[in-house]
């Protein structure tokens, strides 16, 4: 069964189509590539799943429910959680609190609560801390909990966005870039981490330019150009695809 | 360390202040009580602006509602001044979310201008006696003292123990409101919007409850001042008096309860204590404030990080270093994340 089903979406900004009548699947528990060259729309992808755009055509169902144009902290809510191409953490909080942000979805404490510290809130506030230290401890980062974000390596702030997106419950995790500005040791690891992602049950849509990360960990990957999508399929499949290779490698038409 | 070296600070200012009536003549002790006052403007402007970091100058427009509330209920129909304070409250928070709800998408100065606007639109629409209630620019006279179980609040040592005992009760709210959920959701949005939205927080709801908890506060402030002074006038609420706070907490330290609390003393207190040097005081304050800015840009006393204690949790098989290795190796979570 697929998890998110995008049916032709489109998104124009102004006379520019963004995104052309785009259609995929991600089927429940896998990993997905979206891939293509600069400027093809993948991250308008992103933001039009994750709610930061509205598509002008078309639609978006997560888990059987519509949630095109719907509110991202509503969508975060369903299960839907992501990470930033370029880095956006709470740089002056600390990672600990970082990690918070992702879990205040499933928490329903409000003022009141807090100035009367009702016996709720503070068995809420305790079991939101013990699942951000799990997923601190998820990707690694339990020993940098009190540092402030900032202070973080560009490897390390990475992982502080999954752990974030992780603490609220997602079902589904889409990372933009996720081994953007990693080196390679770091990359292996994140893999190793995107594949223990999975095995809890978290499926992962992923954009990365970085291919031997997309060949290795993804089960199915869809590639765009120029907003259109030009082919799907699995690794083996997409190295060898005609298409893909000319918007790669470019192709003698064209010169 | 952190947590007590804000209590020491709370503990000074208490051996401070508590012998303060027993030595100081009815003057200084007027001096306090609006230093106490403006504590209280300014603590409920920390949240906005602290906090929440919206940029607003706009706060003597709340002050001056719940004011005027307190006011006009008082002289009109002989409601206890005492007794409309959560009136006021309730007041100046709901006309805050009647102008604040359509202006919430805007962002950093765009909505200061706009809240320097909604100040300037209420103080000239009290000088215009608005709906004949007001008094216009002569403003409303014979508000009654508080009484407190048959006690009056009449003279300036009473209003101390008054304001300083409302200052204690904000400071220990707002204390558990900022180490909350509701408090780091605004701090999210301070430190980056998109991102806390992308994180589910509903960014224009917190904004929106930053403001109503901040004009509630103010419009309690309004409701002491006014019996306090039993006469208020529109040259009360100014724009000014809307930069006298705003500066406060910014000198003090945004978002730090500490720092707001002194910086109602440096901002408040100092110019009286140089009363002698007149005309020069604004230049030197200005001055003051000008190598403050750059050099300790975060304020007198800068806010802390909130304090966690996460040596209560179970401590997972974690080395300190982290990501060098293979996550591969770390235990699997114990529920699905």
């Amino acid at each position: 069964m697929s998890l998110l089903s995008i049916q032709a979406m489109t998104k124009r900004f102004g006379g520019l189509v963004a995104v052309k009548s785009v259609s995929f699947d991600v089927d429940a528990g896998s990993i997905v590539g979206l891939i293509g060259p600069n400027g093809a729309g993948k991250t308008t992808v992103f933001n039009l799943i994750t709610g930061i755009y509205r598509p002008d055509e078309g639609q978006i169902q997560f888990q059987g429910d519509s949630i095109a144009g719907m509110s991202t902290h509503l969508i975060v809510a369903k299960g839907i959680a992501r990470t930033f191409q370029t880095i956006r953490l709470f740089q002056n909080l600390s990672v600990l609190e970082n990690v918070l942000a992702g879990r205040h979805c499933r928490m329903k404490s409000g003022v009141l609560g807090a100035m009367l510290r009702t016996p709720r809130e503070r068995r809420e506030e305790k079991t939101a801390l013990a699942a951000a230290v799990q997923a601190l401890e998820f990707v690694r980062l339990r020993g940098e909990a009190l540092n402030l974000a900032k202070n973080l390596s560009y490897g390390n702030q990475r992982l502080l966005e999954i752990a974030r997106a992780l603490a609220s419950q997602p079902q589904l995790v889409v990372l933009d870039e996720p081994a953007g500005g990693m080196n390679e040791q770091e990359t292996l690891s994140l893999i190793t981490l995107i594949r223990k992602m999975q095995q809890q049950g978290v499926t992962v849509l992923l954009i990365e330019h970085d291919m031997s990360l997309v060949m290795r960990v993804c089960e199915k990957i869809v590639v765009l150009e120029y907003g259109c999508k030009i082919a799907e399929g699995t690794p083996a499949e997409i190295k060898s695809d005609k298409e893909v290779i000319r918007a790669y490698l470019g192709a003698d038409q064209e010169d | 360390m952190k947590l007590s070296r804000t209590a020491a600070f709370y503990i000074a200012l208490v051996l401070v202040l508590a012998p303060a009536p027993f030595f100081l003549n009815a003057y200084w002790l007027d001096v306090l009580d609006s230093i106490g006052l403006y504590a209280i403007l300014g603590l409920s402007l920390n949240i906005i602006l602290g906090h929440a970091g919206l940029f607003n100058l706009g706060h003597a427009a709340f002050y001056a509602v719940g004011a005027y509330t307190a006011a006009i209920l008082n002289t009109q129909y002989n409601i206890p001044i005492l007794w409309l304070l959560p009136v006021c409250g309730l007041t100046a928070g709901l006309f805050a979310l009647i102008v604040v709800r359509p202006i919430i998408k805007l962002r950093g100065d765009y909505l200061c201008i706009v809240t320097v606007g909604v100040g300037e639109i209420v103080r000239i629409a009290l000088i215009n006696d608005v709906f004949g209630l007001t008094g216009g620019s002569n403003g409303i006279l014979g508000i009654q003292r508080p009484h407190l179980f048959g006690f009056v609040i009449r003279r300036p040592m009473h209003f101390f123990f008054f304001i300083w005992a409302f200052v204690a009760l904000t400071v220990f709210l707002f204390t558990r409101l900022e180490r909350s959920r509701f408090g780091r959701a605004l701090n999210y949005l301070r430190e980056d919007e998109v991102a806390a939205e992308g994180s589910g927080i509903n960014t224009a709801h917190y904004k929106l409850a930053a403001f109503i908890i901040g004009a509630a506060w103010a419009g309690m402030a309004g409701n002491i001042y006014a019996a306090k002074m039993t006469v208020i006038a529109p040259e009360s609420f100014s724009f000014w008096e809307s930069v006298v706070v705003f500066a406060l907490v910014i000198l003090g330290g945004a978002g730090s309860i500490p720092g707001v609390l002194l910086g109602s003393f440096v901002i408040i207190g100092l110019p009286e204590l140089f009363r002698g040097f007149a005309d020069a005081r604004m230049l030197i304050f200005g001055l003051a404030m000008i190598v403050m800015m750059i050099f300790r840009n975060q304020g007198i006393l800068p806010a802390h990080p909130r304090p966690y204690f996460l040596d209560v949790l179970p401590e997972g098989a974690m080395q300190p270093e982290s990501a060098s290795g293979s996550p591969g190796e770390v235990p699997a979570a114990k529920e699905p994340l």
